[in-house]
């Protein structure tokens, strides 16, 4: 029971403590997992985290599972991804209530539209970001052209895409992935 | 079928199918804004801002916020809990065979097709914001460019890709919009 309440409470922390997520939680998960309770060694933290991103999911919240589970069984895994999550749905919660009070003045609209606009520049960013890192071959151009024009275009929903590429690389993975 | 179970489906689906972090639920936050208009798409774009400038991983932030905008507290609780039960089952049901997973082939191949489409939807998703924030409802195509909003948008994307302005935490730049939108009352 004591060490259910250390993974909720670790990953709490977590959550708490760091903004964004992915990568930049690493250090806070360094703190918390490796020096502090001596859950994992810093190179099992990084495959943890290298596998939260081969899984569908938030990588925070696999790797929160993950480190759980292997502490202490199906409770552990739960315990620490309830722990990670909290966070968020008390901070969120209450900005959610403030800013709907707040909608209504002129200035926060202001504010508002200038903030969509940064978070454009922020998501372009992001895309610029993953498409060096993931778009190195044509085919991988292709794949996400085509992500791109059946979801932005046709409004076709991002599942059929991403069991498309699983169906896909089953039948072609072998091939281009050889090559 | 009520809102609170459709809620419920939904972030299930986005869990079980958005592969490659926070960012990846995005596409299925437009889908869903199109298909039930529980939201605008300006109020996911607000949304969006709130999740990047608070604490916690981006897309339980996310999933927290439509579903707290959707149904209230009962819907953030739901969104959230829907978004993480898929992964969460999946890994307790692979964490004993993990690295046989992680080198397994099939598995390696199926993320090197997963991960170039996935970058595509991400920038679908980002398309619908764009619309939002940088043009605005005319007549003409021509006077739809909210010109004031494409020069910010422009200056801050430059910025973004800068080495010395690049490692700066995103919520630098929503503060520099923030101040420049009231500043120029956008």
């Amino acid at each position: 029971m004591q060490l259910l309440w250390n993974l909720y409470r670790a990953f709490f922390t977590i959550g708490a403590l760091t903004f964004g997520g992915g990568y930049a939680m690493l250090p806070m998960l360094e703190r918390e997992i490796v020096n502090k309770h001596k859950w994992s060694t810093n190179e099992e933290l990084l495959n943890y985290f290298a596998i939260g991103q081969c899984t569908p999911g938030i990588i925070a919240v696999n790797t929160a599972t993950f480190v759980g589970y292997k502490q202490k069984g199906i409770a552990g895994g739960i315990a620490a991804t309830l722990g990670v999550i909290s966070p968020s749905i008390v901070i969120i919660v209450l900005i959610a209530m403030l800013l709907e009070n707040f909608m209504d003045i002129l200035w926060v609209q202001h504010a508002f539209a200038g903030i969509r606009v940064a978070v454009c520049a922020l998501i372009v960013s992001s895309v610029i970001k993953l498409a060096k890192s993931n778009l190195k071959k044509w085919w991988h151009i292709a794949l996400a052209v085509c992500g791109f024009i059946v979801v932005a275009l046709f409004g076709l929903s991002p599942v059929y895409v991403v069991v498309a590429c699983a169906v896909l690389s089953f039948i072609f993975g072998k091939k281009v992935n050889a090559a | 079928m009520s809102e609170l179970l459709i809620l419920c489906l939904e972030f299930l689906k986005t869990g079980l199918f958005a592969v490659g972090g926070g960012l990846a639920t995005l596409p299925f936050l437009t889908q869903m804004q199109e298909k039930y208009q529980w939201f605008t798409a300006m109020d996911l774009a607000n949304m969006i801002a709130v999740s990047e400038s608070t604490p916690g991983p981006i897309g339980v932030n996310m999933a927290t916020y439509v579903g707290y905008t959707t149904y209230g507290v009962g819907g953030a609780l739901t969104a959230t809990l829907s978004l993480v039960f898929p992964s969460l089952v999946i890994i307790m049901a692979i964490a004993k065979v993990m690295d046989k997973y992680q080198k397994n082939p099939l598995i390696q191949n199926m993320f090197s097709f997963m991960r170039p489409a996935v970058t595509g939807l991400i920038a679908a998703a980002g398309f619908s914001v764009l619309k939002i924030a940088l043009f605005k409802e005319a007549a003409t195509f021509l006077a739809s460019f909210n010109w004031i909003a494409i020069a910010l948008f422009a200056v801050l994307l430059v910025c973004t890709q800068l080495k010395k302005l690049k490692k700066l935490h995103p919520i630098v730049f929503i503060a520099v919009g923030a101040v420049i939108g009231i500043l120029l009352k956008m």
